[in-house]
């Protein structure tokens, strides 16, 4: 029977998917012709979505955007296709394992997860000591996805050898930069990919209770991510017995309440205690002292989405793709004023310049690239001269910057860089959790020495990089402590748009 | 903390009984003040000031932090929204695209700043940071349904089709 493929996630969604849905089984009962419709996550290749795949036994072929009056033509064969989805550049150039399975598999089918290569990381971690869990965490070569790039081995290594009569795992799935969407697509098109991860670390830490903290702007991942639970549970791979090891995991979701600080890891963790998502000093660490006090492994949703395929292909897999001390394979997201926005899993080393002009195929208006902003709104802009930075941990912060959770966001030549570096004061003033000063005055003076510097006020300039300087040598998270990437990146790289001449900046 | 344009009504009467099974389904939770807050929220739309102290007593906190624990967070209000809530991002991605231009037209046309609600009570429009639809931008969502590339026409058509 001819199988055919609708993406599910909420950016198919915000572009129509469920119109196109309608209209394909409108004109499947007008045609008299029956197929298997599979609602999927998203292959990543989002300015083709709504994607419609079509299997008539020779491969998944693809069309997309597809507007619902598009559909009838398309199943009568009248209109051309893009060809084999995965002979499409954008996707045949990525080297996919975290998202192997997003976009290919209904994601709530357990049996299509297994089909596919799930539980197998798990059906070995099972049979493993947890230091030999640790050791192979260690080869992989795995570092934190959510920006900071911690050694996820290491970390895992320290709750394990933490005694306590109760340990967790927390998924920090609070994904609030600007120019990312990973960790929503994962969990909308690969949920039990989380699951499992999150399995594996509580069997080797010891942690027998997990937590999802998501946002509350995510509601199909937060419906996805439960209902994926629910089955895990009633299949076995989650429990008081996971998957027949004897040893217990459990997991729920939790929803933030509109706080972006709650993405730092320890106003996470008082959130979900249920306070004031205020930052808490460190240390104490969490992976000591973390949620109600107890050892607690706080990941990000791609670090522990990737463990399953570590365990499924083996350490070395996962650790023979990269550059330096980069290994493995990142989700790029290619966000903004761009032409072809979506994710791009791929080997770290690739430029930045290959990934916004080549991948990207430049601007969404057709204007030149003036700069990307990577790494949400705590991350720097690159202009054009930053381009052949490898896309790797220590290469973006040798040039100044970092990749944080990898969103690369475009802006044209109409991007007024001012009024960006003003932006990325506001939105730290509004999104201060108010602990530390730096902080919570820093940005309301930042905001205000910006609008001195558009008045003309060139002295004001030295006052603003005087300001950086205290926000993030004395602020307690990297709120405070990062919102001087955007503003001192924006000035160093654009002097003239803040008054001054090119050299005097440098 | 949130301005309301719109002149100030009396707050719907809402009774302990409403509130009790709320609290009482999420105690056995860890850390369950989140979840009480967003039943409750989600019930009445707001968090009426009778549950702060039926919170305080339930988990042995003070009035205060319970109170302090709502303002924090942007999602809880104090008063009913609009029967709609339309959330424009404010985010980068979503700049580089024309978003603010476009909220600030689309504002205008409604006659509200951010956070106001529309004398008909039809719609509230609050700034959000970040909807993850940054490679479709601008994004918005009214109630929980997503627009991508979205542009002031589809939102507009979108609140008055809105009942």
């Amino acid at each position: 029977m001819m199988k055919i493929y609708l993406s599910m996630d909420s950016a198919a969604k915000a572009l129509g998917s469920e119109e196109v849905a309608a209209a394909l089984s409108a004109a499947l009962e007008a045609r008299g012709e029956t197929a298997e419709v599979i609602r999927v996550g998203s292959r990543g290749m989002v300015w083709l979505e709504p994607l419609l795949e079509i299997d008539r036994g020779q491969g998944r072929e693809a069309w997309g955007p597809v507007a619902p009056e598009d559909v009838a033509g398309i199943l009568a064969g009248e209109v051309e296709s893009l060809g084999p989805t995965e002979e499409i550049p954008f996707f045949a150039r990525q080297t996919r394992l975290t998202f192997a399975r997003c976009g290919v598999i209904d994601p709530l089918s357990l049996p299509d997860y297994e089909a596919h290569g799930g539980l197998a990381g798990l059906r070995r971690a099972a049979t493993m000591t947890g230091e030999a869990i640790i050791d192979e965490m260690k080869t992989s070569g795995l570092r934190g996805r959510g920006g900071a790039g911690f050694p996820t081995g290491i970390k895992w290594d320290t709750v394990r050898m933490a005694h306590a009569d109760q340990k967790y795992i927390v998924c920090n799935a609070d994904e609030g930069d600007s120019g990312t969407f990973a960790d929503r697509m994962i969990m909308e098109g690969d949920p039990f990919c989380l699951i499992e991860g999150m399995a594996i670390a509580g069997l080797c830490t010891g942690a027998t209770k997990g937590y999802v903290y998501t946002r509350s702007e995510y509601p199909d991942a937060v419906a996805v991510m439960r209902e994926a639970i629910i089955r895990a549970r009633a299949a076995g791979v989650l429990g008081d017995d996971v998957l027949g090891s004897g040893r217990a995991f459990d997991m729920e979701v939790r929803v933030g309440a509109g706080a972006y600080v709650c993405g730092e890891e320890t106003s996470l963790l008082n959130s979900l205690e249920g306070k004031r998502g205020v930052v808490r000093a460190k240390p104490p660490l969490p992976a000591l002292e973390g949620f109600l006090g107890k050892p607690t492994v706080v990941n990000n949703v791609i670090s522990l989405a990737t463990v399953p395929v570590i365990f499924e292909k083996g350490a070395q897999h996962f650790a023979d793709f990269g550059l330096g001390r980069s290994r493995g394979t990142i989700p790029v997201q290619i966000a903004g004023n761009v032409k072809h926005g979506g994710l791009f899993e791929t080997a770290f080393g690739m430029s930045l310049g290959d990934l916004v002009e080549e991948i990207g195929g430049g601007t969404a208006s057709g204007r030149p690239v003036k700069a990307v902003q990577i790494g949400g709104p705590l991350g720097a802009y690159f202009g054009r001269e930053k381009f052949d930075t490898p896309f790797g941990y220590e290469e973006f912060d040798g040039q100044g910057g970092l990749i944080g959770h990898a969103g690369v966001v475009v802006f044209d030549d109409s991007a007024d860089m001012l009024g960006m570096a003003r932006f990325a004061m506001e939105f730290c003033a509004v999104e201060s959790c108010g602990k530390c000063t730096p902080c919570r005055i820093g940005a309301v003076r930042g905001v205000e020495t910006l609008d001195r510097i558009k008045q003309g006020d060139g002295a004001a300039v030295e006052l603003l990089t005087d300001l950086c300087e205290t926000m993030k040598d004395g602020s307690l998270c990297a709120l405070g402590g990062f919102t001087p990437y955007p503003v001192m990146s924006a000035l160093e790289a654009f002097p003239e748009e803040f008054g001054m001449a090119k050299e005097a900046a440098e | 903390m949130n301005p309301q344009p719109r002149a100030p009504q009396a707050l719907p009467e809402v009774g302990e009984e409403e509130i009790r099974p709320l609290i009482d389904r999420n105690l056995h939770l860890e850390g369950p003040l989140l979840p009480m807050l967003h039943d409750i929220q989600a019930a009445f739309g707001h968090i009426p000031e009778t549950a702060v102290p039926m919170l305080a007593a339930a988990l042995n906190l003070g009035r205060a932090e319970v109170h302090g624990v709502i303002s924090f967070y942007h999602d809880f209000r104090k008063a009913p929204a609009g029967r709609h809530v339309l959330k424009i991002c404010r985010a980068e991605a979503c700049q580089s695209m024309g978003g603010e231009a476009m909220a600030e037209r689309l504002l205008a046309q409604l006659g509200l700043d951010w956070h106001g609600t529309s004398a008909d009570g039809r719609v509230t429009v609050e700034p959000v940071y970040c909807l993850g639809l940054c490679a479709c931008a601008p994004a918005a969502m009214l109630d929980e349904t997503l627009m991508g590339r979205a542009s002031e026409a589809r939102l507009m058509a979108a609140v008055e089709g809105a009942e």
